[in-house]
């Protein structure tokens, strides 16, 4: 079935079978990888991205559900000319990642909270983060960059 | 992990995904937000051959008052319920329990309507519902009709629903300025609980619903009898497993699951009551 998407501002046009997953067609048929697959069981938040401007984990949604929607990668938060988004520069400030392999799901799911919550105190970002684990456990310092993303 | 085969249809009103499930018969499925079924669909446990897409019907999502009761449309996502300044002024108690559903990115996708119909006992809303005296509204191609939650769960993830019959409407009664509190026990962040309590009272009268504690969520009446014929706290929460028929699993053997059971009840109306 033919699936379009919004992504990052540019429509996308794939024929796809009906089970793709979104994190698939981002990935695969896209050709963005810079949303990872971690557990692929919806529990870890690698995959998050945002759908129609709200964080969701997109191994759990097929690429059909989102026919017709928007939605948004890590590669769509930069500015063309290369500027971070102010979470991304957050993150790089305070340490918030080791190996990288969460980030992408941390920023998305972070900048999502904030859009909901643009005050949160610590304990509403390590609430509004239990979606998305950092196997290198480097919470302390994400939670730290999320605060600082929030008073930018 | 990819799913089996199947062929998605989206449908754009309530009667065509119900015309639809009525042709593709025993092996079509609605799927709304997807979150209990991909799962589900993704393990292959679940191979339906057909998807009727029935998440972006939006006027099935709606939470509004009517009378003595909120009426919530089965489409609406738990962020939704959790945020509602309706809900939070009359049904407090839902409002709090869809908060406490896996994480945010779930609760953008999962709607109320679909946590009832897959009616999982582990799961918050359909436990939480039962207690408040809830009843749902459900469509199949013969009309509308009206189950009370305590006639729709009939066992594991089995309920009352026809399978061409669709939940369109979950009706709450307000709370009138009831006590209430929600206990959700789990060890790790975004899990389910191993065991949850849902409780609101008014005086004599009050309600508790289990999450987890049987193959299907409990509504604990003998604690509301005890607590309408005077006893304590303590003695009514004594009563808490005593309708219950948990099993054992790695997160909590039967007799753990029933000292939770009274415990997160005692904790429960304690608050309730204050
Ligand atoms: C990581 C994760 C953590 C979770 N944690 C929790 C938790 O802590 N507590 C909790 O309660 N839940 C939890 N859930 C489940 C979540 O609440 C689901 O959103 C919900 O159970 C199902 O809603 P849905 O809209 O996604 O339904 P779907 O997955 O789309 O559907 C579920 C089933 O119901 C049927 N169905 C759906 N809508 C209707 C309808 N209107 N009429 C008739 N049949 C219908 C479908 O055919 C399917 O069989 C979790 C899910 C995930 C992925
Ligand atoms: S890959 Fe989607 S939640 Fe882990
Ligand atoms: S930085 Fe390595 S998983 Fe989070």
């Amino acid at each position: 079935m033919e699936v379009s998407i919004n992504i990052n501002g540019t429509q996308q046009t794939h024929d796809v079978e009906p089970r793709t997953l979104l994190v698939q067609y981002i990935r695969e048929h896209a050709g963005l990888t810079g949303t990872n697959i971690g557990c692929d069981t919806s529990s870890c938040g690698a995959c998050s991205i945002h759908l129609n401007g709200e964080a969701v984990k997109s191994c759990t949604i097929l690429a059909a559900q989102a026919d017709g929607e928007e939605i948004k990668t890590i590669e769509g938060m930069a500015d063309a000319d290369g500027t971070l988004h102010p979470m991304q520069q957050a993150f790089m400030e305070n340490h918030g990642l080791q190996c990288g392999y969460c980030t992408p799901g941390m920023v998305m799911a972070a900048t999502s909270l904030l859009d909901e919550n643009p005050n949160p105190s610590e304990e509403d970002v390590r609430l509004g983060l239990e979606g998305n684990l950092c196997r290198c456990t480097g919470y302390h310092n994400i939670v730290k960059s999320v605060l600082a993303a929030a008073s930018v | 992990m990819i799913p089996a085969q199947f062929d998605y249809v989206r449908a754009e009103s309530a009667e065509e995904a119900i015309s639809l499930i009525g042709q593709h018969g025993d092996e079509a499925k609605f799927i709304a937000g997807g979150h209990s079924l991909l799962p589900l669909m993704k393990l292959r446990l679940a191979q339906p051959s057909v998807l009727v897409d029935i998440g972006r019907l939006s006027d099935l999502s709606y939470i509004r008052e009517d009378g003595d009761h909120i009426a919530i449309g089965a489409m609406t996502r738990h962020m939704d319920v959790e945020t509602s300044d309706v809900l939070k002024q009359h049904a407090p108690l839902l409002a709090h329990a869809a908060g406490h559903v896996g994480d945010p990115q779930v609760r953008h996708r999962g709607t109320i309507g679909g946590s009832i119909a897959h009616s999982d006992s582990a799961s918050d809303l359909p436990a939480t519902t039962l207690a408040m005296g809830a009843t749902y509204v459900a469509k199949g191609p013969n009309g509308t009709r009206e189950i009370a939650a305590g006639d729709f769960f009939e066992g594991f993830l089995t309920t009352a629903l026809a399978p061409d019959e669709m939940l369109t409407e979950i009706r709450v009664p307000k709370m009138n300025g009831a006590g209430w509190s929600f206990q959700k026990f789990n060890r790790r962040a975004q899990d389910w609980a191993i065991v949850g309590v849902a409780a609101w009272r008014n005086g004599t009268e009050s309600g508790v619903g289990l999450v987890n504690m049987d193959s299907v969520p409990v509504l604990a009446t003998s604690v509301s009898a005890a607590i309408a014929s005077g006893a304590s706290i303590e003695d009514a929460a004594a009563e808490a497993a005593a309708q219950a028929d948990p099993t054992g699993d790695l997160n909590a053997s039967v007799e753990y699951r029933q000292h939770l059971a009274r415990v997160l009840t005692k904790r429960a109306l304690t608050i309730a009551s204050s």
